[in-house]
């Protein structure tokens, strides 16, 4: 019994991992997807400059809530590829099949996606932090908030992803789901940022960051599972 | 007793002892309704005294006051019928989410629209980012969300389930957004602007806008029932009961699919 429990954990593992390195290996043959993404949070944040004024003061202090926004819309954007080709070639047919749980292969799903689309995002903030005059410290924090936020962002993401499965205008409609629930995401990202550049303490705020992190790894797997056998039957 | 109760429920959730039992029902309603907010319009412009530092502005709150408390109940009240209705599978419950939905965004845009109003007088502004008017605005969005998503989808039952999961994921995710919203609010600003009323509001104002309350309680369940009404005669027009009820018209139904 003990052999056969132990049996099962590790076929649930094996199952998930490969459900990671699969999506993975998926992505890196497309990477023209990621890159788009990529150069879209680039152009959104060098847009703003140009709108607002080139002042490094003026920027400096709306660095920290352009680059966050420009992320959420990122990360947004590139929720479409999360169901949608395993939808049209049946594949997330047969995930719902598996004896495996359906949130552990959701979990392991937008791991994947995160790892792809939300990852580049941290590694390109400092890039933009210095265009926008952010001082090194900020950087910082600014990709410390971005490293516990746009995981969270994948994960509320992936409910609404699910849930415009194959819905005509979806793209456009998952926006309109999701980005009402990224907001508390937003306050305490920007927020970290500001209160370390004002000399306050911000470690309430990356705590907070971090609460949502662990909340949306329990729960949003369960209802992106279920959004998902709704959209599919 | 308690037994029979339990009985009523389940015969009534049933769409075909819905449909006449709301149509008896609704003119009641209707009828309190407006018995209601005649009173308390009376009330609200007529007896109760002029605020002595607001004047005569501050009685929009009468209508701006209900119209937020039931914004943000009917969303409550809208995902406990998404929840019934999704463990239970009760068909009539998903229905009366849906009809919740329109009303609820109502309110919302009303309490948002009065806000302004009194805003101006009392503020000098029609808008300001308060942690209040922020989350009601974030609340009309997830109502918009909510009934966007409903009618994108094509096939009504996934539409009712699809939409009821995200009332529910909306439910969790209020507090969360009214908490983060409220801090984000006084680290950005002090509370130098804010809605809260002198705490000893005079006794007649706060009757008042009970009754005014309990006046949008009833047009709310009015309106729901008739919606629903509707609904339920659109979901289950192959059944055999509405069939026979719209007695010939069966072509047009089945010419609207």
């Amino acid at each position: 019994m003990v052999e056969e429990d132990s049996l099962k954990q590790q076929s649930l593992l094996a199952a998930w991992w490969s459900m990671v390195m699969r999506d993975l290996t998926l992505a890196m043959r497309r990477r023209a997807d990621v890159l788009t993404t990529l150069f879209f949070f680039l152009i959104v944040v060098s847009l703003f400059p140009l709108g607002v004024s080139p002042e490094m003061n003026i920027l400096r202090g709306i660095a920290p809530g352009v680059i966050w926004v420009a992320a959420l819309l990122a990360s947004m954007l590139s929720l479409g590829r999360l169901f949608s080709d395993d939808y049209q070639d049946g594949t997330l047919e047969q995930m719902l099949l598996l004896p495996q749980p359906l949130s552990v292969m959701v979990l392991g799903k937008v791991l994947a996606h995160w790892l792809v689309s939300g990852v580049p995002l941290v590694l390109l903030a400092p890039l933009l932090g210095i265009q926008m005059g952010l001082d090194s410290s900020a950087i910082g924090l600014l990709m410390l908030t971005l490293l516990l936020g746009t995981p969270v962002l994948s994960l509320i993401g992936s409910v609404g992803a699910a849930l415009t499965l194959g819905v005509r205008g979806g793209g456009v409609l998952v926006s309109l789901l999701v980005l009402p629930l990224y907001i508390p995401v937003l306050i305490f990202g920007t927020g970290a940022v500001d209160a370390g550049t004002s000399g306050m303490d911000f470690e309430g705020h990356l705590s907070l960051l971090g609460a949502f992190l662990v909340l949306a790894a329990l729960l949003t797997p369960l209802a992106t599972a279920a959004a998902l056998r709704i959209s599919v039957e | 007793m308690v037994f029979k109760n339990t009985i009523a429920w389940y015969y009534f959730s049933s769409p075909k002892n819905f449909y006449p039992l709301a149509g008896r029902l609704i003119p009641w309603f209707w009828g309190l309704a407006v018995i209601l907010l005649v009173i308390g319009l009376y009330m609200s412009f007529f007896v109760a005294p002029t605020d002595y530092k607001q004047g005569e502005a501050y009685r929009i709150i009468f209508i701006h006051v209900p119209a937020a408390w039931m914004s943000m109940f009917i969303y409550l009240v809208m995902a406990c019928y998404a929840a019934i209705g999704m463990a239970w599978k009760v068909r009539l419950a998903d229905m009366m989410a849906t009809a919740l939905a329109p009303t609820g965004a109502m309110f919302t845009f009303l309490a948002l629209w009065t806000g302004a109003f009194w805003g101006k007088p009392t503020w000098g502004t029609y808008w300001v980012w308060d942690a209040r008017l922020t989350s009601e605005l974030i609340l009309l969005f997830l109502y918009i969300g909510f009934i966007s998503l409903q009618s994108a989808i094509e096939d009504p039952r996934r539409a009712a389930r699809a939409s009821g999961l995200l009332a529910i994921v909306g439910v969790i995710n209020l507090p969360i957004i009214y908490y983060s919203v409220k801090w984000w609010n006084t680290l950005h600003q002090g509370a130098s602007v804010s809605p809260t009323m002198a705490p000893k509001m005079a006794s007649i104002m706060l009757n008042t806008m009970l009754i005014m309350s309990i006046a949008f309680w009833m047009y709310t369940i009015a309106v729901v029932l008739m919606r629903a009404r509707r609904i339920v005669l659109e979901r289950e027009r192959q059944a055999g009961w509405v069939v026979e009820l719209l007695g010939g018209k069966k072509q047009d139904a089945s010419r609207e699919t």
